[in-house]
């Protein structure tokens, strides 16, 4: 059986569909006999979600513009 | 409609065009897009190409916002995330003949910030006393076990997000993250860039971009783990 290491080494792959089929098993029957890998599992893809979340948050509700930065980009294009 | 959608369909996928990441900012736009712009963005669009500077201010204080939340993930550092807005505004304004609206200019505008951010980062030093990134990555026994086994977080799942703290507390970590795995995290997680485009994009091979994204995000896992693993926030 592959050690917890080895696990977490090809997670993104198991993640992504792409081990083969006797690795995805080989992967699967891990994850049935350790908690703790199954706990990483789901947090690593977790931190994935919170960090797509937070930056499309960003974009949807952005702070202004800093009214130097407006001014200073309005000066540089007049200058062009 | 997009002027691809208007051929003869193949019976096998049509080969993958790489565009140097140097162009990406002076091609013409060609994303699908819904039937063209929406009327106010067409209107301001001609308004800009007339030179209008009540345009341009709009332009700027409409985007501008965006567009700094953009830079600043990727600089991590308000002076460069400034600058690099300054400079994707100057490369818009020029590029607004070439703009030929198969996007919605806030797209078109977020592209230019990504690029403009990337390009502040080639020409910056790098930043003193970053975090060693093996502290970042799990630790194992020598029998290949979890050092420090994990245990869940929170079950809140995204609602987690309703909470201001929650919020920074995942800007903060992506900020922290060692530049190079931030920048790949954002690439590929973020902007939703593939592996072959971000690998051009940065100079890398892609099972390289393979390996530093697995990094980040397992980085990114270490530093909201203590935060949310059982204790309320």
């Amino acid at each position: 059986m592959i050690t917890c290491r080895e696990l977490i080494d090809f997670l993104m792959a198991y993640c992504d569909g792409e081990l083969p089929p006797d690795q995805r098993a080989t992967f699967e029957k891990h994850l049935s006999l350790c908690p703790p890998c199954v706990a990483y599992l789901k947090t690593y893809q977790q931190a994935v979600c919170l960090g797509k979340a937070v930056c499309a948050e960003e974009e949807k509700e952005p702070q202004p513009v800093p009214e130097e930065l407006v001014k200073a980009i309005l000066a540089a294009r007049g200058k062009k | 409609m997009a002027w691809h959608d208007q051929r003869q369909p193949l019976s096998f996928p049509p080969p993958r065009v790489t565009i140097p990441a140097f162009m990406s900012n002076v091609l013409p736009d060609i994303e699908a897009g819904e039937g063209g712009l929406p009327g106010d963005e067409t209107a301001l669009l001609a308004s800009l190409r007339a030179g209008d500077a009540a345009a341009f201010e709009r332009l700027v204080r409409d985007y501008g916002g965006r567009m700094l939340a953009v830079t600043r993930r990727f600089l991590a550092n308000d002076e460069d995330a400034q600058d690099a807005v300054q400079e994707a505004f100057l490369s818009a304004f020029k590029a607004l003949d070439r703009f030929e609206g198969q996007s919605r200019l806030g797209t078109w505008l977020h592209r230019i910030a990504v690029n403009a951010a990337l390009m502040k980062l080639r020409t910056r030093k790098s930043r003193p006393q970053e975090q060693s990134a093996d502290e970042l990555l799990p630790q194992f026994h020598a029998d290949g076990h979890q050092a420090h086994p994990t245990s869940g977080w929170r079950d809140e799942g995204l609602a987690a997000l309703e909470r201001r703290e929650t919020r920074d507390l995942v800007r903060r970590s992506i900020e922290n993250l060692p530049e190079n795995y931030r920048i790949v995290l954002l690439l590929r997680d973020i902007e939703g860039k593939d592996t072959e485009e971000t690998a051009e994009l940065l100079g890398m091979t892609p099972n390289a971009v393979k390996t530093r994204l697995h990094r980040a995000r397992m980085a990114l896992r270490e530093l909201l783990d203590p935060h949310l693993r059982g204790a309320s926030l």
